[in-house]
């Protein structure tokens, strides 16, 4: 029996789904090891406890819950700090984590602060006796490494996406905890949390992605692109490295070795010829479609469904028959 | 202010990487190395804040074998003003013992500043800079994407998925730098010259048994081929059906 401790990311009073992901996948990890328990931490501003309930249906058995009106925004020490006391007394046999902005920079400071290692971006894990096993892609995906992680607990960061979060009736008990630390007396301080457009799909969690290059041949053109995502209705809006660098889009919407990893059920690239570097960042989609003028352009290799053709006809076209086929359903 | 910047030699993606006989390596031949892009934009925004008369000195430090003295020394010729080589056979793949040495080394420097590229696309972990901060038990702030230092303070900006934060953080701290933050100058010909003459100092490391081992590595399944559905706006009405029936993602 091996108990799981999963930290849960959020954002103001929203869980994020990432944070659902990694407590499904300490729960799987639960499971896999007999008996173990779920032990699910969440940080926010009051009223987050409340919201923080629903994590048993993801498969939390304890909600540690802990409220301050300092944790309005991330921060980065009480995070820290908490965590970390919290998976010390609690003796876990692995400690969950996201692969996002904060989960990159909370994993190794807790595992740091533990005395082990940790493991980013895990696209799959194992339990081997009491040794967790992961599997993790280096150099920009094109390898795969298979790591043994000897320190305990294991600390690793799920890849978004990979697991789905699941829903069983269960209930989890909710305790509230306190920081570790005042939020009003660390060294680092978030300011301020500035919202992208509200509701706007992010990249790594959209199920549909729709990307554009320098086929696109000017910034305004990208509106072909956000009306094919408006068509969907799930879909996000990311970018090729030579439009963000030539300023058409913020890098932070940037797919690719140097920029954002994506894996989402259908991806399509929108005058996207398939540099090596936007590859690293979209190769593991579920399914790709491209439209590229080029019949030889390299993304075509990656593609499930190629249109060989002018993106000003073909997506504007490609729009109209999404929008046609949402209708229907 | 004296500032270090932590750098790493790292391979050139743009090829077929080929698994070493022993499975859990890389077959190095043919592969052409170079500085992180991270990390030249670290040592970057240490050049700006040097140029700004914000900084007194910048030292580059890496952890290798003797090779890295040569992506030291691209540091130097882009403007650095010392090297330190933390000598060790390997690299290891866990960020863990190459943190531990790293915070042995930084420790005492006397740094204001010290920092890192976000990650490196070779081992694609992302956790040495945060934990060398830990070990330093020194304020940290990752994947920078401004920074603005003034009165002993600074303040940063991080990309999140859909947001930004604006953070604020105190002296001495380490940063991690993330793409967007400026554009890595290319070394010139008498910064070239001038990084010979400079002063790079090699250290023997002993470096922790690793915690995370490369069981395996391999090469991804390739996708299976794909097809060309047909050409121009003709092929909406095919691959609309091909995405409802066959992919099932409409």
């Amino acid at each position: 029996m091996a108990n799981i401790f999963a930290f849960v990311e959020s954002r103001g009073l929203e869980l994020r789904k990432v944070g659902l992901e990694a407590v499904t996948a300490a729960r799987t990890l639960a499971d896999k090891s007999g008996s173990g328990e779920v032990h699910a931490l969440v940080l926010g501003p009051p009223g987050i406890a409340a919201k923080a309930s629903q994590l048993g249906q993801y498969g939390a058995d304890v909600v540690i819950a802990v409220e301050h009106a300092g944790l309005a925004n991330y921060s980065p020490e009480v995070a820290t700090a908490t965590a970390a006391d919290r998976i010390k007394s609690g003796g876990y046999r692995a400690a969950i984590f996201s692969t996002s902005a904060q989960g990159r920079d909370l994993a190794p400071r807790v595992a740091a602060r533990l005395g082990v290692s940790a493991v980013t971006d895990v696209i799959s894990f194992d339990l081997e006796g009491a040794t967790v096993v992961v599997r993790h892609p280096i150099n920009i995906g094109k390898v795969i490494a298979t790591l043994a992680i000897a320190g305990s607990p294991a600390v690793i960061a799920m890849r978004p996406n990979v697991i789905a979060p699941a829903q069983n009736a269960k209930a989890g008990r909710v305790e509230n905890a306190q920081p570790a630390v005042d939020p009003g007396s660390t060294r680092v301080k978030v300011v301020e949390t500035r919202q992208g457009g509200s509701g706007k799909l992010d990249l790594a969690e959209a199920p549909v992605v729709i990307a554009g290059g320098r086929g696109l041949k000017a910034a305004e053109n990208f509106k072909l692109v956000e009306d094919l995502a408006s068509a969907f209705g799930n879909a996000a809006v990311g970018a090729t490295r030579a439009v963000t660098d030539d300023g058409w889009r913020p890098h932070s919407d940037q797919i690719g070795q140097t920029g954002r990893l994506v894996s989402p059920e259908l991806y399509i690239a929108v005058g996207i010829s398939g540099a090596v570097q936007h590859l690293a960042g979209m190769r593991t989609s579920k399914t790709i479609v491209a439209v590229n003028k080029d019949k030889d352009a390299p993304i075509f290799k990656v593609a499930d469904y190629g249109i060989v053709g002018d993106v000003f006809e073909v997506i504007p076209a490609l729009t109209e028959a999404v929008r046609e086929a949402k209708k229907h359903h | 202010m004296k500032i270090a910047v932590c750098i790493k030699r790292v391979p050139d993606m743009d090829v077929r990487f080929k698994i070493g006989a022993d499975n859990v390596s890389l077959d190095e031949a043919g592969l052409k190395f170079d500085i992180n892009d991270f990390d030249a934009w670290a040592v970057e925004a240490a050049l700006q804040l040097k140029e700004k008369d914000a900084a007194s000195e910048v030292t580059v430090i890496s952890l290798g074998p003797d090779v890295v003295q040569e992506t030291i020394r691209k540091a130097l010729s882009m403007g650095a003003d010392r090297g330190v080589q933390l000598k060790s056979d390997k690299v290891p793949f866990d960020g863990f013992p190459v943190a531990k040495a790293l915070a042995e080394e930084l420790k005492g420097g006397g740094y204001e500043l010290i920092l890192f590229g976000k990650m490196s696309p070779d081992s694609s972990n992302g956790v040495v800079g945060p934990m060398t901060a830990e070990f330093l038990g020194l304020p940290c702030v990752t994947a920078i994407s401004s920074l603005e230092i003034a009165n002993g303070k600074g303040t940063a900006k991080r990309e999140l998925e859909g947001a930004q934060e604006i953070v604020e953080f105190q002296l001495p701290a380490v940063l991690t730098v993330d793409e967007g933050l400026n554009t890595a100058r290319y070394p010139s010909l008498k910064g070239i010259m001038a990084a010979k003459k400079k002063p790079l100092q090699v250290k023997p490391v002993q470096l922790a048994d690793p915690q995370v081992v490369v069981r395996k590595l391999e090469l991804p399944a390739e996708r299976k081929a794909g097809r060309i559905v047909g050409e121009g706006a003709a092929a909406v009405p095919e691959l609309v059906k091909l995405l409802q029936t066959e992919a099932k993602v409409l």
